[in-house]
């Protein structure tokens, strides 16, 4: 029975090798060595919108030198590089590499291959003209990025030819082909790089096409990358790029209603259009090789300590547990004195209870807080208990762990748990004083300027966020649910009025004066990170309108000195131009004049 | 006491012969598929064929390594080895890069990668054996073959999370050796008709004729003429099958008329009516005969159209990912690198070589990468191209002398391990030469497997080395008595 089968499958294997190789069928006639030209049909790259339609990256039109190498005859080297405006060395080492299989490993000397990328329309019209000299050339249409403004590098991305291990992890590449490299083009790229298509040609013996191979039905059309909207606003963008000139650090706006990022700026930062064409490896080098880092996002990758901006995380756990009420009084005597521990202060009305505490900024308050919590022994066991709880909360409100923005390469921040202080001074060697300094946001604690504007955004929704996101909307698509499906904070909702109250008299009476406008509710929170490496650094965040807020937002320049310095004005800046659309007010035109042209040069103390 | 016995002396050479044959036949085809004129040297390291070698000067002394083992060894870690390798497949499946989408390679150096899920069938015919072997053993106890199938699908649940689902498929060979031992022909007639009705469901639900799906029209009318098989066969009464035919017959003849008439039959219902009305008339049939084996009809005739219409709802309910692949997999929809391409080129590079061939290394199509993984799962293509006719059937000539070699073996076997274990490794080499070769000759869907001792690769060569090694030592020993 089982010999019966194998003899009947070989049998019928035998008969079906008869028909197709003895037997007469068109498969022969095909098989010609020149028979065929497959040829590759880029799709074009999808475009990038801006949240109100304005177009920001569309395609411009580039074309490649291919080459079958077993085609070429009697070519004039010399003739054919003078063409194309390249070198002898450089010519020979466009063979090389095409012929070295580490770099090109679909080698081959019968099939097309890229010579040559990125020609430019000049050099193009050129070659096309002599191109009947030098047979086993062509060219092939491709599609390069053009930015219709300078701005958003760092959000937009670019693209870049593919590497050896590209093709390796994702067979839809071939070498030569592009792929986004940072920003939406790098996590769309899926979305935008649509998909290619091919048609197969039929050749005579000479070469010449002859038509398609069975009428086209082998061919496959390529379809177009999707267009995608940015949440981002680019006026917004452009207006905090140019806020941020000469300075080091961050600004990130978030529309509170749905998480969507209206402008997202790191600075310093460059302008996309450089990393397109030729010129992009020379000035992608001198990018990376530039101390200032401009490559690097700061508004999703540089972890700060956030300074005063996380107060209101700490007053909204201390509600929570039930360690303060709004009425609990903490007093500061210039500051927190506890033994021969001192955690400065500034001068300010004492004791005062949370509201003002806020509005001051004053930082015995949260010290005395985050004392009363951790050494809380009849509401926690021990210490660790009392930490483990306190870090949960702040967890769940953004802090330590990815955000899960729709942008490659964002960082986690940091915030510690009982086994790091376990480890640093042993197990039940360290009690609230020992780690104080966290209650203020410095010591171990780290966050990414968009955490800081997602803390913002869920204090502006009184209890819930939405994970920040750039992409608004794909063409034909969805975005992710996990971009529209609301995040709630282990905190009642109930307490964040009293945190929106304070920040609320943080601008109308506190250290954020300067972003009190006569027509606009703003809330918002300075502040004043110290940090080893150099000046403080200046911080803000803040929401308006107070009521029904439309945008929320963070600050961070680098060793610029206290938070109501730059970071204040800036934010409030930003809230006003989103909100009004212009800066009219004669004192505030002024401030806007003194942000644009003001400069911090400071040594860096960014931590990476 | 063993009385051990001089392992050259006994060993099977007819099957070391053609193994040698295979393998180096398999050498030079690697060399023509991967051939350039830039390059000559066969023996060239940076190159395939030059790399297969060392790949087959490893098997070698692989294989005489097998041969020094004491053949017992083989059946007292039987079970250690299927254990080591389940964790080595999940190992895998745990650190592997994703490469193409799957997960299954292990890498040792960046030139040298390892795919375990070769090697686990060995130990899976090796578990299966042992399992065989065992004391008062009956393999129709279902406990039994519940067991057998647990060992069979653990390494493919494995193997298919590492996203390998052709290799995966493989372990459906151990349905040849189930059979040799006993299993109930029913349990492989159940199984090709559920495939049967799986694939033609799927395929043409999209299709509609005469309001209903075509798929499930098609399915519902086999299942009729199952049905009326098994009252004919299998409850051996010729009078209801007879009965039934006639009346299929006129249903088939009724509405055949209406639809020349221009009235709108609505399908699905007529055939779910004249199959409740078969299992009716079953049913009374059941009452005056009570034959159980009729009862046995009625209720596959159930499942089968609940397994239908469950198949259906089950697919729409499965991802899209997974739709697509399924989709791919049965030919409805060309997947992006166009595997109804790859099949017409591959068959215009056979067709081309004619009765005797182009000539060793002459081939152009091949050449020309028209052809896709050409030195791998396609590799046939090459041998079609440039031997002929003759030199593909030579191919599939050894292979079937393989084969029948292996069945002769199985059969001289004493004891139950190694007449399991010859089976097993003779299911294993024909579904390859099956499925390989008839996805190559367009007859078979695209299921990337290689064809033994022919696809480049190390891991795949070794798997296969050591599979027939460890039967041929077993079989070296058969006359050994412990």
């Amino acid at each position: 029975m089982i010999a019966g089968a194998v003899l009947a499958v070989v049998a019928i294997y035998i008969v079906r090798l008869f028909m197709l190789q003895v037997g007469d069928n068109d498969y022969k006639r095909y098989a010609d060595s020149n028979a065929f030209q497959r040829k590759i049909l880029y799709p074009s790259r999808g475009f990038i919108y801006d949240r109100n339609g304005e177009l920001m990256v569309y395609n411009q039109p580039a074309y490649d030198v291919m080459m079958i190498p077993r085609e070429v005859r009697g070519l004039d080297t010399l003739d054919f590089c003078n063409t194309l405006g390249i070198t002898i060395e450089q010519f020979e080492k466009y063979i090389s590499d095409m012929k070295d299989r580490r770099k090109n490993p679909g080698y081959s000397t019968y099939t097309p291959q890229v010579f040559m990328t990125q020609l430019s329309a000049q050099d193009y019209g050129r070659l096309q003209e002599k191109l009947y000299k030098y047979p086993g050339f062509y060219t092939q249409n491709r599609v390069l990025r053009q930015y219709s403004r300078p701005i958003a590098a760092n959000v937009l991305g670019n693209i870049r030819e593919v590497s050896p291990s590209d093709i390796e992890k994702d067979d839809y590449y071939r070498r030569g082909d592009y792929t986004g490299d940072l920003g939406v083009e790098k996590s769309f790229e899926e979305v935008l790089r649509g998909v290619k298509g091919e048609e197969i040609l039929l050749r005579d013996a000479h070469g010449r096409i002859k038509g398609k191979y069975e009428d086209g039905r082998y061919d496959v059309q390529p379809v177009s990358g999707r267009n995608i909207t940015l949440s981002i606003d680019a006026d917004l963008q452009a207006y905090g790029e140019k806020l941020m000139r000469g300075k080091t650090g961050a600004i990130v706006a978030i529309e509170p209603a749905t998480g969507e990022i209206l402008a997202l700026v790191s600075s310093p930062t460059y302008d996309p259009s450089v990393l397109v064409g030729r010129e992009r490896g020379k000035n992608y080098a001198k990018l990376t090789r530039d101390p200032a880092n401009p490559l690097f996002d700061r508004a999703i990758m540089a972890m700060y300590p956030p300074g005063s901006t996380f107060k209101p995380t700490q007053g909204l756990i201390f509600l929570e547990e039930g360690i303060i009420t709004p009425e609990t009084n903490y007093p500061c005597t210039g500051g927190f004195v506890v033994g021969g521990l001192r955690v400065g202060c500034h001068a300010h009305p004492s004791p005062l209870p949370l509201i003002p505490s806020l509005a001051t900024s004053c930082n015995a308050y949260y010290c005395y807080g985050l004392r009363s919590m951790l050494d809380n022994r009849r509401q926690y066991e021990s210490t660790s208990e009392a930490f483990e709880i306190w870090k949960n909360h702040l967890v769940s409100m953004g802090y330590g762990y990815r955000l899960g923005v729709d942008l490659p390469g964002e960082k986690r921040g940091f915030l510690p748990n009982s086994k790091y202080y376990d480890k640093f001074y042993g197990e039940n060697r360290w009690r609230a004083l020992t780690i104080i300094s966290i209650a203020i946001g410095q010591g171990e604690i780290l966050a990414t300027p968009l955490q800081i504007a997602n803390l913002a955004a869920t204090i502006a929704n009184r209890g819930y966020f939405y994970t920040p996101h750039v992409v608004k909307s794909i063409q034909d698509s969805i975005i992710d649910t996990t971009y529209t499906e609301r995040r709630y904070p282990s905190i009642d909702s109930r307490y964040y009025d009293y945190i929106v109250e304070g920040m609320r008299a943080a601008v109308t009476g506190g250290t954020c004066k300067t972003a009190n406008l006569p027509d606009i509710e703003v809330c918002g929170k300075t502040g004043t990170a110290q940090n080893p490496h150099g000046r403080d650094h200046s911080a803000f965040m803040g929401f308006a309108p107070m009521d029904n807020p439309r945008i929320a937002i963070a600050v961070y320049v680098e060793n610029a000195g206290f938070g109501a310095t730059y970071g204040v004005p800036i934010g409030s800046l930003m809230m006003e131009y989103y909100l009004k659309g212009e800066i009219t007010d004669p004192a505030r035109k002024d401030l806007e004049h003194r942000m644009f042209n003001s400069k911090v040069v400071g040594n860096s103390g960014k931590k990476r | 006491m063993a009385r051990s016995v001089n392992v050259w002396k006994s060993v099977d050479k007819l099957t070391i012969f053609l193994y040698v044959v295979l393998v180096f036949l398999g050498w030079i085809s690697i060399y023509a598929a991967s051939y350039d004129y830039d390059q000559a040297s066969i023996f060239d390291f940076a190159e395939r064929s030059g790399k297969q070698l060392v790949w087959i000067g490893l098997s070698f002394i692989l294989a005489s390594a097998i041969m020094l083992i004491d053949s017992r060894m083989f059946e007292i870690y039987a079970y250690m080895i299927y254990i080591a390798f389940m964790l080595l497949l999940v190992f895998t499946f745990i650190v592997a890069d994703e490469v193409k989408g799957s997960r299954s390679w292990l890498t040792i150096t960046d030139s040298i990668r390892l795919q375990p899920a070769e090697f686990a069938k060995f130990a899976t015919a090796l578990a299966i054996a042992k399992m065989f072997n065992g004391y008062n053993f009956k393999f129709t106890k279902p406990a039994n073959f519940f067991k057998v199938v647990g060992l069979v699908l653990l390494p493919m649940l494995l193997i298919v999370m590492q996203q390998e689902t052709g290799s995966a498929l493989v372990y459906l060979s151990f349905i040849f050796m189930m059979y040799r031992e006993g299993m109930t022909g029913l349990v492989l007639f159940g199984g090709i008709c559920a495939i049967l009705y799986f694939v033609l469901g799927i395929k043409f639900s999209a299709d509609m004729w005469m309001g209903a799906p075509l798929g499930e029209s098609i399915v519902l009318i086999i299942i009729c003429a199952v049905l009326v098989g098994m009252i004919y066969f299998f409850a051996e009464n010729r009078l209801v099958a007879r009965n039934l035919s006639i009346g299929y017959i006129v249903a088939a003849v009724v509405t055949a008329i209406l639809i020349a008439c221009g009235i709108e039959v609505p399908m699905l219902y007529v055939l779910l009516g004249i199959v409740a009305l078969s299992l009716i008339y079953l049913l009374v049939v059941y009452f005056m005969t009570f034959s159980s084996r009729i009862l046995v009809a009625i209720a596959v005739t159930i499942v089968s159209v609940v397994f239908l219409f469950s198949c259906n709802m089950v697919f729409s309910k499965l991802q899209p990912h997974q739709r697509t692949r399924i989709e791919v997999l049965l030919g409805m929809k060309e997947d992006l690198r166009a595997a109804g391409y790859n099949v017409n080129q591959s068959k215009i590079a056979i067709g081309s070589g004619g009765f005797w061939g182009k000539g060793f290394l002459n081939g152009t199509q091949t050449k020309l990468k028209y052809v896709p993984e050409q030195d791998t799962d396609f590799i046939f293509c090459t041998i079609g191209e440039e031997e002929g006719f003759w030199g593909a059937c030579l191919v599939l000539g050894l292979f079937t002398a393989l084969i029948l070699r292996i069945m002769v073996i199985a059969e001289r076997q004493p004891r139950p391990f190694g007449r399991v274990y010859a089976y097993s490794v003779l299911g294993i080499f024909f579904f390859h030469l099956f499925i390989n070769i008839g996805m190559v000759i367009g007859l078979c869907p695209v299921i990337g497997i290689p064809l033994p001792f022919f696809s480049y690769g190390g891991s795949s060569l070794w798997g296969f080395t050591i599979l027939l090694f460890i039967l041929l030592r077993i079989d070296a020993s058969r006359s050994e008595h412990f």
